[in-house]
């Protein structure tokens, strides 16, 4: 057989492979142009308290969880075991972005489920999501002392993404 | 006579100036229309932002238009929104190195596949021009044209 006629097998070949691997690529894992970069500024009044206000300089100093959520996403109550779990251990304090959503279901939902958050600041308008990118509810993201975000997961957080990204990040930040 | 006169010229005015917000107004929609549709909702990521009932595209078309409200160009606008959700909220990427296999990919693979065709047809002539016949091809021919003659005649 001639090489000639292996060329477009080849061609082939690399067709199938590229196909094969866009069959495991998650479309709606779109790349933040938010990642080291500053977290957007914000003050918002706090989900369990409308008089008090916590704003991006309440997060500085430590290296923090912002975890983006709503009483109304279903993604959010898969994942919310896991933040209770993290919040429990003591790791690393995360704070809420209560997204869209009502006060009272926020609420009913926290005296449900258990309540993992440090704080939660209430985006009814869901301005500061703009502002954070947030498209696809449950969204994370990890922020150093400094107030850089260095890691964003979009979708819930699993066992799996938590053990082998988040927390060796944030221990690594910690470090 | 002189308060009708008035009363006439602020007419006018206003109707002049009416007339100015209206097509101001009509400018500022098919600004708001071109731009929301080259913008993709994330959410639901073939349908733009216009077209899409997706809470987000809501959200986001709203911001557009306070935007433009405010005086803001369409390129203020596109960078506020690539600043927080990436090129990708673009139907139309911007040109970068990492774009450019998208822009010229397309005109590449043809440049290739064009070149490989005219490759291909330059060998074909010259094998099939230059190519002497054999003698019994030689043969071969003399029969049929001789046999073509006779039909011919016949």
């Amino acid at each position: 057989m001639k090489a000639r006629y292996l060329v477009p097998l080849g061609i082939f070949a690399v067709l199938v492979g590229l196909l094969w691997a866009g069959l495991y690529l998650n479309p709606r894992e779109v790349p933040s142009p938010l990642i080291d970069k500053p977290a957007p500024e914000f003050t918002l009044p706090r989900l369990d308290d409308p008089a008090a206000q916590i704003a991006r300089k309440d997060l500085l100093g430590q290296v923090t969880l912002l975890n983006v959520w709503a009483s109304w996403c279903a993604a959010c109550r898969e994942e919310h075991p896991l933040l209770v779990e993290l919040a429990r251990t003591g790791q690393v304090p995360i704070y809420g972005l209560n997204y869209k959503d009502t006060r009272e279901d926020a609420l009913r939902w926290l005296n449900g489920l258990g309540n993992p958050y440090t704080a939660s600041a209430f985006d009814e308008q869901g301005n500061v999501g703009i502002d954070y990118g947030v498209y696809g509810v449950p969204e994370t993201y990890v922020i150093d002392r400094a107030g850089v975000i260095r890691y964003k997961v979009i979708g819930p957080l699993t066992e799996d993404n938590l053990e082998n990204t988040v927390l060796p990040l944030i221990r690594k930040l910690q470090g | 006579m002189r308060s009708a006169l008035t009363v006439g010229l602020l007419l006018c005015t206003f109707s002049l100036w009416a007339a100015g917000t209206e097509q101001q107004n009509e400018q500022l929609e098919a600004r708001y229309r071109a731009l929301t549709s080259e913008l993709r909702c994330l959410v639901c990521q073939n349908e733009s932002i216009a077209d899409s009932h997706a809470d987000l595209a809501k959200d986001l078309r709203n911001q557009v238009r306070a935007m433009m409200e405010q005086g803001k160009s369409d390129r203020e606008i596109m960078e506020y929104l690539t600043a927080r959700y990436g090129d990708f909220v673009r139907f139309r990427p911007p040109f970068k190195p990492v774009t450019a296999a998208l822009w010229f990919g397309p005109f590449v693979l043809m440049a290739l596949g064009g070149g490989l065709l005219m490759v291909y047809m330059a060998r074909r002539r010259k094998r099939v021009s230059n190519a002497p016949l054999s003698s019994s091809e030689q043969e071969k021919l003399a029969t049929l044209l001789h046999r073509t003659e006779n039909e011919g005649k016949g």
